[in-house]
């Protein structure tokens, strides 16, 4: 009797796993002739694929919902866990011309890369969606014969995120308020406040020296090419300085944990309590909160060194090879609507780059229990606000940005070379870049 | 069928004195004919698919490798201009690629050398009379089953520098932390130890084959000149093992100069360290290929100067190997002579 039970049982699972199996392959390729009903396009299985990277906030339910609402689409998602390695999975696809999702999401730091091969993306402009994003976000995707790369996911204004219980054990403020007036200023205060930080704490002042860089070098205009695309290069004293400012204030000072941003000691420091604040646009909530997990006394502040910064912001693109542009698209289109954009910022705090998701009462009211209840839609909108430079990033600016990197890393995380020779390595680098 | 059918009317002068009965010269012709095709031709169609395979997938990829090299080719744009060898020059003079050949040799030194060590003395050990034979041998194989990247997943967070298991223990018991991302030589070793891990068992089976087919007659007549364990190991199984260890050596050479997988996997990036402490040619191949530059040119001429550096090493070893071959069949000789 049980046997024959769990026989019948084994038997119906099987078919149902046989029906999806036949389900899924019919919807991964040609998918002509599946259409069960036969009504038209509308009711045609389709199964579209998604690439993002780090937090997009999409995984808490927006893919679901829109499952829900069009029945005969399915999405698979797939989730690169850095920027870098979806860079690098988009251009081998490309070149390769297969193998690219039905979605591609790209970061703001390697958009005008992709922009010189904008043929490779289907133009999504669309008079309907005429200023749903903040200008420079649209501009920046934008070609010069007015075709539409991307619709814009999140930005990244920056405030400071930080530890209170660490804070307090060095007697420094921990009411967000007041830590916002302590670091009111430029770089210099942020890191003479971290100076005497860490005389009484045994944790570094930030994470890494390249994430402090990052949001210095993102307040600068043009900091390796000029408005034309001409590369001008790291032998400046735009860049030279603020490389100068992060190695004293890392190595010198010791405000630095030394971690490379991304490595497995960088993920491992938020649970040891390694560090005390961090550059922290929208995004990075997420990412702290996903880490830092069981640990309490984060924060976020209302101010960043140097007036406002952004760091990041992706777009969704819809790749030519699709075989379902018209699918895609629409969904491209219904995840960077203003109302999913607040579901993704309130799931993982990717800050809406939508004007009318911006000024809303919904965002305004939000706050996020995980950083002391702190009401992260109003600060980020003020943290936006102050944004005052629109950085120029060139189709080359990715690649000479990693040559400072490179060398912060030497002298910061590897400690195998010291500020001057570092510097001399990346001088060598960038020239191997050959753009010169 | 009718392919072959026009060759019979091209050749009856050659075979109309061999067949003797007119009325039967129809089917007999197409019968010999077909016979004499199929001696000559049938060895060429078996071993045809090797060549047609090598063909598309070794051949056909070397010689449009170099013309890629040739040109300005960027991995998206696509062909540009020829430049001849411009993008050789623009290579070698690249410290980088000095720094990348120094990596990949120290990698595959410190990985092909206690491999081949291990792997001989793990063999002779599973050579002995052990219990539950199969289950040992097949042990030693269990790592190569593990995807490479995998494994390099593993062993990158054992060795991550401040949080990994293995700096944790060395700190129990009071060393200091090993820099195993920042310093150039733990790097090596730390991604050496994670090709050892995979490829010592695989080439102990090879060494394992090798060491039952040697003649036991020499053991025994080891052991009647009084020989020990050890002897008879250093004085018999190892020089019967010479051509099997070249054998070893030759692939992991190959294999070693072309290691790709770990060090892309040790860190997130995957671009061979900030100081390109672990980059190896391919790394740096693939730096110049897919990273920043995106010159496909430049990975091309890469990937033809790694080609002619194994080129060279093969017969490098090839010309060592006839020598000591050679001396293998001394080495025999003189055994099976001290026995008869």
């Amino acid at each position: 009797m049980h046997t024959r039970k769990w026989l019948t049982l084994g038997a119906g699972i099987a078919t149902v796993a046989l029906v999806a199996g036949c389900g899924g392959g019919a919807g991964d390729g040609d998918d002509t002739g599946t259409g069960s009903g036969g009504e038209g396009g509308g009711d045609e299985k389709v199964t579209l694929t998604i690439a993002t990277f780090n937090e997009f906030g999409y995984d808490d339910g927006l893919l679901d919902e829109y499952m829900e609402l069009n029945p005969n689409i399915t999405i698979e998602h797939k989730r690169a866990a850095t920027a870098d390695e979806a860079r690098d999975n988009l251009n081998t696809r490309i070149a390769a011309g297969s193998g690219l999702s039905d979605i591609e999401a790209i970061e703001v730091d390697w958009l005008a890369e992709l922009m010189q091969y904008s043929e490779n993306f289907n133009d999504l402009s669309d008079p309907e969606l005429e200023g749903r994003w903040i200008d420079w976000k649209v501009d920046a995707a934008t070609t010069a014969d007015g075709q539409l790369i991307g619709y814009g996911t999140d930005i990244g204004p920056e405030g400071i995120c930080y530890r209170a219980d660490l804070f307090e054990a060095a007697g420094l403020p921990t009411d967000r308020a007041e830590v916002a007036a302590l670091l009111e200023g430029d770089w210099d205060t942020y890191f003479e406040v971290g100076k005497q930080f860490v005389a009484k704490s045994d944790a570094a002042w930030f994470d890494s020296a390249g994430a402090t860089y990052q949001g210095m070098i993102n307040q600068v205009e043009n900091a390796y090419e000029e408005d034309d695309d001409t590369p001008i290069g790291i032998d400046h004293d735009t860049v030279k300085d603020i490389y100068d400012a992060v190695v004293t204030a890392s190595v010198d000072d010791e405000l630095s944990a030394g971690l490379r941003q991304w490595s497995d000691d960088w993920f491992a420091a938020f649970q040891s309590g390694a560090f005390a604040t961090m550059a922290c646009p929208g995004w990075m909530l997420g990412i702290i909160e996903g880490n830092a997990a069981g640990v309490e006394g984060w924060d976020i502040a209302d101010v960043f060194p140097g007036g406002g910064g952004n760091w990041g912001g992706s777009y969704l693109t819809v790749p030519t090879h699709t075989e379902h542009p018209e699918e895609a698209i629409a969904l491209a289109k219904w995840l960077t609507a203003p109302e999913q954009q607040l579901k993704a910022f309130a799931s993982k705090g990717t800050f809406p780059s939508q004007v009318e998701a911006q000024s809303s009462d919904e965002l305004l009211s939000m706050t996020n229990p995980f950083f002391n209840d702190a009401p992260t839609g109003e600060i980020l909108v003020n943290r936006a606000e102050a944004v005052t430079a629109t950085p120029h990033k060139g189709p080359n600016y990715f690649a000479i940005h990693q040559t400072v990197q490179d060398a912060l890393t030497r002298v910061d995380v590897d400690k195998t070379d010291d500020a001057a020779s570092s510097w001399d390595k990346a001088l060598q680098a960038y020239e191997e870049l050959g753009l010169e | 069928m009718a392919t072959v059918t026009p060759p019979r009317q091209g050749t009856p002068a050659a075979d109309g004195p061999r067949t003797p009965a007119p009325p039967r010269t129809q089917p007999s012709r197409l019968r010999t004919t077909l016979g004499r095709l199929d001696v000559r031709l049938s060895p060429y169609l078996y071993i045809a698919p090797f060549f047609v395979v090598f063909a598309l997938v070794g051949l056909f990829p070397l010689v449009y490798t170099a013309f890629v090299s040739m040109h300005d080719w960027h991995l998206l744009g696509g062909q540009g201009e020829f430049v001849g060898l411009d993008n050789y020059v623009d290579v070698i003079q690249q410290p980088t690629f000095l720094v990348a050949l120094r990596n990949t040799f120290s990698i595959f030194l410190l990985s092909s050398v206690p491999q081949v060590l291990a792997a001989i003395v793990v063999a002779a050990v599973l050579d002995a009379n052990l219990r539950a034979k199969t289950f040992w041998r097949m042990g030693v194989l269990l790592p190569y089953v593990v995807m490479p990247v995998a494994a390099a997943l593993i062993f990158s967070r054992l060795f991550a520098d401040g949080a990994g298991m293995i700096n944790t223990l060395l700190g129990g018991i009071g060393i200091e932390p090993i820099r195993w991302h920042a310093d150039t030589l733990a790097s090596h070793v730390a991604i050496a130890t994670m090709v050892n891990f995979r490829w010592t068992g695989y080439n102990t089976l090879i060494f394992l084959a090798a060491m039952q087919a040697v003649p036991r007659d020499l053991y025994e007549a080891a052991v009647i000149d009084g020989a020990n364990r050890f002897r008879q190991f250093f004085s018999v199984t190892v020089p019967m093992l010479r051509p099997t260890i070249i054998f070893v050596v030759i692939t992991s050479t190959i294999g070693g100069l072309q290691i790709f997988d770990e060090p892309r996997m040790y860190d997130q990036y995957g671009r061979g360290g900030a100081d390109k402490q672990w980059m190896t040619i391919t790394l740096f191949l693939y730096d110049l290929g897919w990273g920043p530059q995106k010159s496909f040119g430049r990975a091309a001429a890469v990937a033809w100067i790694l080609f002619l550096i194994i080129v060279l090493i093969g017969l490098v070893n090839f010309a060592i190997t006839r020598r000591i071959a050679s001396a293998g069949d001394i080495a025999r000789t003189k055994k099976t002579g001290g026995v008869r």
